[in-house]
């Protein structure tokens, strides 16, 4: 579904990103973790082309991101992606939220647009916010409603970018019930995320960032148990301690 | 000091002889509300593009943009107005410049000083609306695109909507200068609000009647321009945003 192969990429002179490459395959879970600075928001960014690089290629259902020929709007129809900072228009009604791009970029009528929202937002229990406009709503409503925005555009594979980490702590085990909902549905989900019990209970894989390449690339289950790098051993370490 | 307040003078019949001197100051202050109002229609427009084109991906554009608005902005007005009106029907072809001398010399005043603000005040709008473009947080951008929008739709539908709003309060103030700023026209022979004013001082010889009464209908025009912006600003307010609710 999405396969990243030899991907860098630089800032001038700095170099964000060397020699990515990873598979996620359909209905597969990947969770990208990795210390800050490592590049891993980056990568996710690639994926739909909203961050450009120079070297390597990225395949997303059989189109390539990076060929400057691609038709980005439509590739990105049907790629979800959640933020760190929830990104729903303020501006706009939750109901407005859920049904702009259904709209204007699907073409569904108004009333399919909103029946299929209403549905999406009734799915991560806010129905009764539709109303609403995004300044009312709480951090971890606000990103389940762009998780339910996401899902509205059907699509193919979900991005998720750091989804808790703006989040009150109270507030993540509400988005992450959604997120472990959505990958025993069979979602295909790339996230790049700390929260490692969600990798624990719904992830297949595991890749491993640090300072621009991918440090380890392995299964769930091997990468908690015997780690192989020394990164990656210590950054587990650190992060499990409590 | 001895001074004749003579207020009646405003209700004598002026010397052209059709209305009174009132008469006279209400048509320049329809001048000056025509004038402005159409000036700022046409600086909202172009500062609007212009605006945008400051924040687009592309050195070509935001390039042009960017040299649009430091001519206008960076020439004083009053060059730029003398330019319109003496030197550009002069660099037209001679017989268009001929048919543009021959045309009503009110209409050939009232274009020039239009142009001459709508051009001015545009360059100072859209250094406006990129101020709040470039103020809102970056992600918006990538949740529009991230959606499928394409760049000219996220503009449409999720930038612009609230850069548009968030600049209300600076707006207001562009918009009351423009009125201040279209005084100006009076130089090139322009009869709006404060030329009526100089050339009832002429006439009347109450210069205090004549420039209080010109400094009330410009304060009017205060009062009426902030009432309108302030319910612009209360009709888009976003609830739970900053400054909402």
């Amino acid at each position: 579904m999405i396969s990243i192969r030899g991907v860098s990429k630089h800032y001038g002179s700095f170099q964000v990103l060397t020699d990515c490459s990873t598979e996620v395959n359909k209905g597969e879970v990947i969770v990208v973790c990795g210390p800050s600075g490592s590049g891993k928001s980056t990568l996710i960014k690639c994926v739909n082309g909203l961050e450009p690089f120079q070297q390597g290629e990225i395949v997303v259902n059989g189109i390539s991101v990076g060929d400057p020929k691609t038709n980005l709007p439509r590739l990105r129809a049907h790629v979800g992606m959640v933020f760190q900072h929830f990104e729903l228009f303020p501006h706009m009604s939750i109901a407005a939220n859920l049904t702009v791009a259904q709209e204007k970029v699907l073409g569904r009528p108004r009333d399919e647009a909103l029946e299929r929202g209403l549905k999406l937002l009734d799915r991560v229990g806010l129905k009764a916010h539709a109303h609403k406009h995004p300044g009312e709503l709480s951090g971890g409503q606000q990103q389940r409603v762009a998780i339910a925005r996401a899902l509205a555009m059907d699509p193919i594979c979900m991005l998720f970018d750091e989804p808790t980490s703006a989040l009150d702590p109270e507030m993540i085990n509400e988005v992450l019930d959604v997120m472990v909902e959505l990958a025993q549905e069979g979602m295909t989900m790339m996230v790049v995320t700390h929260e490692m019990g969600f990798a624990r209970k719904v992830a297949h894989r595991v890749v491993f960032m640090d300072q621009g390449r991918i440090v380890e690339d392995a299964a769930k289950e091997a990468f908690f148990a015997t780690p192989r790098s020394e990164r990656a051993q210590q950054f587990l370490a650190k992060i499990l301690h409590h | 000091m001895s001074y004749a307040w003579h207020w009646e003078v405003l209700l004598q019949p002026a010397a052209s002889g059709d209305t009174t001197y009132l008469g006279w100051m209400l048509a320049g202050f329809e001048t000056t509300v025509a004038l402005s109002l159409a000036a700022w229609l046409m600086a909202l427009l172009l500062g609007g593009m212009v605006g945008v084109l400051r924040t687009v991906p592309g050195r070509l554009w935001s390039g042009l943009a960017a040299a649009y608005v430091e001519l206008f902005r960076n020439v004083p007005l009053l060059v730029q107005l003398f330019s319109w009106y003496f030197v550009l029907p002069e660099l037209l072809p001679p017989a268009w410049g001929d048919a543009y001398k021959q045309t009503n010399p009110f209409l050939q005043q009232f274009f020039a000083a239009c142009v001459c603000l709508g051009f001015f005040t545009s360059a100072r709008v859209a250094e406006q609306v990129r101020s709040g473009i470039d103020s809102l947080p970056r992600g918006q951008k990538n949740a529009g695109l991230a959606l499928g929008f394409t760049l000219a739709q996220t503009y449409r539908y999720v930038m612009l909507p609230m850069a548009l709003r968030l600049i209300v309060p600076p707006l207001t103030s562009e918009f009351l200068n423009v009125f201040k700023n279209s005084a100006v026209a009076s130089t090139i022979g322009l009869l709006e609000l404060a030329a009526q004013g100089r050339q009832l001082v002429d006439y009347t010889a109450q210069p205090f009647e004549s420039f209080i009464a010109v400094t009330l209908l410009y304060m009017l025009i205060n009062v009426f321009v902030m009432a309108g912006m302030r319910w612009v600003e209360r009709k888009t307010r976003v609830p739970g945003y900053i400054g909402g609710k």
